[in-house]
Formats: C-alpha cells, sequence, structure tokens
C-alpha cells in the first residue's frame, strides 16, 4: 500500500501508529547502545572509581594489548563457535527425524519437547546442569561404571550447558526447512537418477542452508553475551559476559570498551550471515 | 570438478546406460500389479502394455489410482503385489535413480536455487558428464522447448508454461526410454493449456520418446493420445485408441467420464432402443426435427422417437436440448451446433421428433 500526498489523513494515522515503536527502537535500544559506546570512551578515576568524563580511547587500547583480554574473547569466541557447531551437528538429525520421519502423535509430542524447555526459566535450567555435573552428580554416577569422570566446572561444562540452551533455537528453523522441501524435489533427483547423497548434497543442502545460518546467529550471539551459565557451571572459567559484569561495578567505562567485543563480532557474523544469503527469507 | 578428470569413456558409459533392448519390448508391461495403502486398494490388478514411441494416456477422475500407478511406474511406491518391466527388463524393485524413466511433476518440482540451466543439466550432472557437454546439451534440450535463451534464469523468474517448459527439457535431456507427465498441463489457463498441448505433441513426435500422461481431462487424453486407457476406483476399466473408447465404451462408467452420453438400461433401454441392455447414445448423434417437417420422417437405419423440449442450455459453440420422450419420464439429450438461429421448431415445450441411427445406440458390454 502506498501513501501518496493527497491523504494526509492516512500519512497522520500511519504515523501516529508508528510513532510510538520507533520511539521505543530509537530512545531506548539503539540510544542505550549509543550511550554504552560513548561511556566506552570515558575514564575512571583510580581512587575514587568516579566516572569521569573525559574523551579517551584507553580502555579499548587496553583490551587490546592486554594479553588477559585478548585470552578471555578468543576463548569466548571459540566457545561459540563450538557452541554452534555442536548445536548443528545435534539439530540435523533431530530436525529430519521430526520432518520427514515422525508422524501424527510422534511429531507433536517431540515438537513439545523442543519447544518445552523454552518456557521454562533459565536460571532453573542452568543450576538443574550445576546438579548433575556435580561431584555426586547424575553425570559422574552414570559414568562411574565404565570407568569415567564427568567434566565437572569449567569451560567443557560450559559448552555442554549453553548446546542444550541454545539448541531449540537451531531445531526450530531447520525443522520448518525441512518441512517447506516438497517431497517432490526429493522424488526429481532420484527420478533423475540422484542417489541418496547426492540428492543430499545438491537438494537438501541448499534448502537446509540458510535455516542453518539462520539458527547459528542465535547459538553463536546468545552465546557469546552469555554471563550466567558460566557463574554457574564454569568454575574458574572467564568469559567476556562475567569479565564484563564484575567490571560494571568497578571501572565502568572498561566494561563498555569489553562489551563493544561481542557487538562486533555478532555484527561481523551477521554481515557475513548476509552475505551467504541467509537473511533474505527473514 | 570431481567429474572432470574421469575419462571419457567411463562417462560416455555412464550417460546412457540402457542395455540394447529388443525392438518388440513394450516400453512398459504391467502383469497383475496391486498396490494397497493401508486397507484402500488404489491400484487393482492393472494390466497395462505401452509400445515404444506411443504417446499413451491415463484417464481417470481424482481417486481413479492413475496417479499413483504412474508412481509405480516411477519407482516412487513398490506395489503390493505384481511385476513391472520397462523395455524388457523387470524393474518391479528397482528404486527410481535406476529406471529409465524420468517425469514431469505436475507443479514441476524445478530445483529453486539452480539456474534454469542447472535444472536441465541435472542428469547429466548426476552421470558425471563434462561440464562442457553438459552445457552444451542443455542448451540444446532448451532449444527443443523453445527456451534458448533463458538458460541463466531462476525458475522463479519464469512463468507457469516456461516453468512446465523448463521441466521437459530436464526430464528429456539425457533421452530417457519413458517420459512420465503427471498431470503437467493442470496448473495451466485454458488458452496455454492448449498451445501446450501441441507443444507436447510436437516434441514427442521429435523425440520419439514414449510419453505416459496421466491426465482427469478427457479432451486433452482423447486430442493427445495414440491409444488410453480409463481408470474407475483403481482398475482399468477399457484400454483403446481414442476413437474406439469414445465409439465403443466397454462400461458404462467409461461412457459417462468420456465425452457426455445418453445412457439407457433396464426398462428404459426397451422403450427407447427397443431392446434390453445397456446402451449409450451420443448427443451428437441425435438429429431434431419438427415433427410435421420434411425431415422429421425416420430414413432407413434410423430409429425416431416423439417428445417435448424440456430444456435448452446454450454451451458456447452448441446448444445442449434436453427432450422429454412422449409416454414416459425418459430423457434424452441431444447437441446441435450453434451455427445459426434456431428454426421456430426448437423452442422450450415444442413438440419435435428425435432421430438417430440404430447403430449409433451402442450397446455397453460392462
Amino acid at each position: 500500500m502506498s501513501v501518496t500526498e493527497r491523504e494526509p489523513g492516512a500519512r497522520a494515522r500511519l504515523a501516529a501508529l508508528l510513532a510510538p515503536p520507533l520511539l521505543w527502537l530509537i530512545l531506548a535500544y539503539l540510544g542505550s547502545l549509543a550511550v554504552l559506546l560513548l561511556s566506552a570512551f570515558w575514564t575512571t578515576d583510580p581512587f575514587t572509581s568516579d566516572v569521569v568524563h573525559s574523551f579517551t580511547a584507553d580502555n579499548f587500547r587496553e583490551i587490546l594489548t592486554d594479553p588477559v583480554y585478548r585470552t578471555v574473547a578468543l576463548r569466548t569466541l571459540g566457545i561459540a563457535v563450538v557452541v554452534t557447531l555442536l548445536d548443528a551437528l545435534l539439530a540435523l538429525p533431530m530436525a529430519f527425524f521430526m520432518a520427514w520421519v515422525a508422524t501424527g502423535r510422534l511429531r507433536r509430542a517431540l515438537l513439545v519437547a523442543v519447544l518445552t524447555p523454552l518456557w521454562a526459566g533459565y536460571l532453573v535450567k542452568a543450576y538443574a546442569w550445576r546438579v548433575m555435573l556435580g561431584e555426586h552428580g547424575i553425570v559422574n554416577a552414570v559414568l562411574a561404571p565404565l570407568g569415567l569422570h564427568g567434566p565437572g566446572y569449567g569451560t567443557t561444562a560450559v559448552v555442554i550447558v549453553l548446546a542444550y540452551l541454545w539448541l531449540p533455537y537451531m531445531i526450530l528453523p531447520l525443522h520448518a526447512a525441512l518441512e517447506r522441501l516438497p517431497a517432490h524435489h526429493l522424488e526429481a533427483s532420484a527420478d533423475l537418477g540422484a542417489g541418496t547423497l547426492r540428492t543430499l548434497r545438491s537438494v537438501v543442502a541448499p534448502a537446509v542452508r540458510p535455516a542453518l545460518l539462520a539458527g547459528s546467529v542465535f547459538t553463536f550471539s546468545l552465546s557469546l553475551g552469555d554471563y550466567l551459565t558460566v557463574q554457574i557451571v564454569g568454575g574458574r572459567t572467564q568469559l567476556l559476559g562475567n569479565v564484563i559484569a564484575s567490571q560494571v561495578t568497578l571501572d565502568l567505562p572498561l566494561a563498555a570498551a569489553l562489551s563493544a567485543v561481542p557487538v562486533v563480532l555478532v555484527v561481523c557474523y551477521l554481515a557475513a550471515v548476509r552475505r551467504a544469503g541467509a537473511l533474505d527469507s527473514l | 570438478m570431481a567429474e572432470a578428470a574421469r575419462p571419457d569413456a567411463r562417462t560416455d558409459a555412464r550417460i546412457d546406460p540402457r542395455p540394447v533392448r529388443p525392438a518388440a519390448a513394450p516400453a512398459v508391461r504391467l502383469t497383475a500389479v496391486r498396490k494397497e495403502f493401508g486397507s484402500v486398494c488404489a491400484v487393482d490388478h492393472a494390466e497395462l502394455t505401452i509400445h515404444q514411441g506411443e504417446f499413451f494416456s491415463l484417464l481417470g477422475p481424482s481417486g481413479s489410482g492413475k496417479t499413483t500407478l504412474l508412481r509405480l511406474i516411477a519407482g516412487f511406491e513398490r506395489p503390493t503385489s505384481g511385476r513391472i518391466e520397462l523395455a524388457g527388463r523387470e524393474v518391479t524393485a528397482l528404486p527410481a535413480a535406476r529406471r529409465d524413466v524420468h517425469t514431469v511433476f505436475q507443479d514441476y518440482a524445478l530445483f529453486p536455487h539452480m539456474t534454469v540451466e542447472q535444472n536441465v543439466a541435472y542428469a547429466l550432472t548426476v552421470a558425471g558428464v563434462r561440464k562442457s557437454e553438459r552445457l552444451a546439451r542443455a542448451r540444446e534440450a532448451l532449444r527443443t522447448v523453445r527456451l534458448d535463451d533463458h538458460g541463466p534464469r531462476r525458475p522463479a523468474e519464469l512463468s507457469g508454461g516456461q516453468r512446465q517448459r523448463v521441466a521437459l527439457a530436464r526430464a528429456l535431456i539425457d533421452g530417457p526410454g519413458l517420459l512420465l507427465l503427471d498431470e503437467p498441463l493442470g496448473a495451466l489457463d485454458l488458452q496455454l493449456r492448449q498451445e501446450m498441448q501441441r507443444e507436447l505433441q510436437r516434441i514427442q513426435r521429435a523425440t520419439g520418446v514414449t510419453f505416459l500422461l496421466v491426465t482427469h481431462d478427457q479432451e486433452e487424453a482423447l486430442t493427445l493420445s495414440d491409444r488410453l486407457a480409463v481408470l474407475d476406483r483403481g482398475r482399468i476399466a477399457q484400454t483403446g485408441p481414442p476413437l474406439e473408447i469414445y465409439e465403443r465404451p466397454a462400461t458404462a462408467f467409461v461412457a459417462g467420464f468420456v465425452g457426455t452420453t445418453n445412457l439407457l438400461s433396464g426398462p428404459a433401454a426397451v422403450r427407447v432402443v427397443g431392446a434390453p441392455g445397456t446402451y449409450s447414445i451420443r448427443p451428437e448423434r441425435i438429429r431434431i426435427a419438427a415433427p410435421d417437417g420434411p425431415d422429421g420422417t425416420p430414413g432407413p437405419g434410423e430409429r425416431s422417437m416423439p417428445g417435448r423440449i424440456a430444456e435448452i442450455v446454450h454451451a458456447g459453440a452448441h446448444l445442449r436440448c434436453v427432450v422429454r420422450l412422449d409416454g414416459g419420464d425418459d430423457r434424452l439429450t441431444a447437441l446441435r451446433l450453434n451455427s445459426g438461429p434456431l428454426p421456430p421448431a426448437v423452442r422450450p415445450g415444442a413438440a419435435v421428433h428425435l432421430l438417430w441411427r440404430v447403430d449409433d445406440a451402442s450397446a455397453v458390454p460392462g
């Protein structure tokens, strides 16, 4: 629908309709981001811990040169990548099964099983894993007869719990993409002489790729920004999230500069995904 | 690409995997084929022979099992029992990928992420044909369907008729022994459908490939086919050339489904035709005449019945006159070419004579 000059009433109504959400988006959302970015260039008085409003790039210099921050940033990035890959590996067969194999009640039951954890509280799930991964938890109890020991609290536990938390965000777009893929396309491929692997590569993969990338945007960015899971099951592991959280009270400008790191990473990732064409259907 | 490295001899062998088949072997032979879905029997005891180079149609209403039969021949479904042979080779248990058959789907099933050229060349890509040859042959196939300059486009940029042609080119690219067409013209509007019917006929003659068309459109089946089979609730009711099926329907269902007809049985047959049994009289074979006119008396070999016109329906090129016969409630429909203004005798309520040749009342055995 186009709003022409001859319909001032329609224009005004449209403006009235869009003003509140736009105002919210600009002021509350982008505004707070801008303030965050701005405050990253301030500094803190080392004696009083008060924020000094003088413009300096010292915070960014510190982040980029201090090996501690670099290690934490790389570790966070690595965990986000591993969690994303792990979720893709887990979600693909699951989504295939839900979309093509399971029928009727089983399919509905699986969909509910995937969705239900999304409604449960984040903290509840993280603490449930803390209990399971503990020294006397169920993980160790199950592994003990095999002569194995669970990962305990640490980086591995963080990866496991994050992969668990974000798995539905990967399964759902994949499931939707596979369900949308017409059965005729698979038959046409077989009809023209293609075996299963060829059909997967030439027909299914291109249809699934955008959904895989869309799902990975969630798993990747949610993993980068997470700071509670690492506090609950991470042991002494430090990630960007909890470093920022601990710096907020000590050195707000430094925390702001640190939080620019995941923002930049996510923006880079989105740009890469956009180039791959995964956002066309959003 | 891996396929480019392969020696030519081997790739060539893979392009044309068909063994030299005996000339006499029919393109398709079905023996007692039966297909059940749960407790529903979709195809029951199908016996069918389709000759090499034939344009054959499977005609039937929805739910008559024609698409199931096509999917059995394509290899998308396995029969519950029976035997399927293609070009003299038993393929009953063979998957679709290993049958020398390609399908044009009703929704075309073009791969949306590939260009038109890549779609058309897919069978060659799968077979490992070199890229240069693949492209050359895809262009040639596109020329056959008159889409020469559409190769680099995506299917989404094409119209329905163009997609239809791409699907045809894709299925014909490696000269399959048999082409299956599943209601390929169903999604097109009337004008385009008629144009594509002529195209199908032209392409079939040009390539010499055996065509098996599934359709519910009797006119399409009658126009295009060398022979056709009419399906009725999972069974093949009649097989034969179009004219034979139209003129001598084997069952009441065929008589009613292929064209429209006046179907008479029981006492009505005795009253109208003069003999017991089931008879079909095509409306276009019945002549309407004024009772006192010069053409109102039956000639030799003709039969005449008096009646009154109950209804006249204008159907474009034709007029359908429903006539209620005197001395009962029997009704016959007569078709008149809309070739000029109606004579005064032909109007609702008028007394008329209906005349037809005795031969035109054909006995329906089934």
